[in-house]
């Protein structure tokens, strides 16, 4: 990590340690080659992969597993386009079989307008998910009542908006993002509206413990210059959470000594 | 007999097993998964699963995804 981190600093969740506290998407890539690159990059162990229907007329077609290995890198199988728990349920079983995974990320959305989480419905599907033994990582509002009921479901990694999925508008609440890192006994990962670096930074100092990206790697005019920056950044903004910040003040505050001026 | 196969009506023979099905498509030897009529059609299963007329299988694999 750059000489940068003296002792492991390691994210683990469900029982198991990463290094990298960034994990990002596979979608929007003008390849998948291109999408293998980034991920080398951003120095990601995790990213999130889609089920979708084989292309019967062609099967042959390059596959993500074709590029990115799923022995090296931990795929998490998302329900993406998911609009009921019936559905998300649906997706993950299959899933599973796909891949014998249980670690998954749960996503129950309310109208493709906003993509917004539908809480009511998110919440009853991570607790049939559970039920059937998956480890659930939830995509989720930044309300903190919701994000407590959530962990309190069994939830391994609570994934709250910094906003809306795709837009890159950056964390927009960071004060209900650092009330959900300050009760959370999981893992919190900011999960959709990071732009560009300063974003992904600006979310660790709040504490969180990752970040999940797509769109601003893939939708950078250079996909894997940008992994390594958000790479970059997630290690900076980690860093300067655990080293502390100074407090703010609002007047000047000289740095060099007053003493001893000629 | 037919089967809907990823929303699609396909034509099968009678008594296939899903395996000699899916082999047909060229999928036995990829990484995908197996739903038949709502149930999960697990791998270790596919050549003792015998298909039947109306059949819905949804065949479905890793793709890119946020």
């Amino acid at each position: 990590m750059d000489g940068l981190v003296t002792k492991p600093d390691l994210l683990t969740i469900a029982g198991r340690a990463y290094n990298s506290r960034l994990i990002i998407g596979t979608g929007k890539y003008r390849s998948y080659a291109e999408n293998a690159a980034a991920l080398e990059a951003s120095g990601a162990e995790i990213v999130t992969v889609a089920v979708r229907r084989v292309n019967l007329s062609d099967p042959s077609k390059e596959r993500l597993t074709d590029h990115i290995d799923p022995k090296k890198v931990t795929f998490l199988p998302n329900t993406a386009g998911c609009y009921t728990g019936e559905e998300a349920v649906r997706t993950l079983r299959l899933a599973r079989e796909a891949g014998d995974w249980k670690l998954v990320k749960l996503e129950v959305l309310a109208d493709q307008k906003t993509l917004y989480p539908d809480m009511e419905e998110t919440l009853r599907a991570a607790k049939l998910l559970i039920g059937e033994g998956f480890e659930v990582m939830v995509y989720c509002s930044d309300d903190p009542v919701y994000a407590r009921k959530l962990e309190d479901a069994g939830c391994v990694a609570i994934m709250p908006l910094g906003s809306l999925i795709g837009s890159g508008l950056g964390v927009q609440n960071p004060v209900n993002i650092r009330l959900i890192v300050e009760q959370a006994r999981v893992p919190v990962i900011v999960d959709a509206g990071v732009g560009t670096a300063s974003d992904a930074a600006m979310a660790m100092e709040l504490g969180v413990d990752g970040v999940l990206m797509n769109t601003a790697i893939a939708e950078a005019k250079d996909p894997v210059r940008m992994a390594g920056a958000m790479k970059h950044a997630v290690i900076a903004g980690r860093e300067a959470y655990l080293a502390g910040r100074m407090p703010k003040k609002r007047y000047a505050d000289p740095s060099s000594p007053l003493g001893g001026l000629i | 007999m037919r089967l809907t196969v990823n929303g699609e009506v396909r034509e099968a023979p009678e008594r296939a097993t899903l395996a000699a099905f899916l082999a047909s498509l060229g999928l036995e030897n990829t990484k995908v998964a197996v739903e038949r009529n709502l149930e999960i059609a697990p791998r270790s299963l596919w050549s003792a699963i015998t298909l039947e007329d109306g059949d819905r299988l949804e065949i479905v694999q890793f793709v890119g995804g946020g």
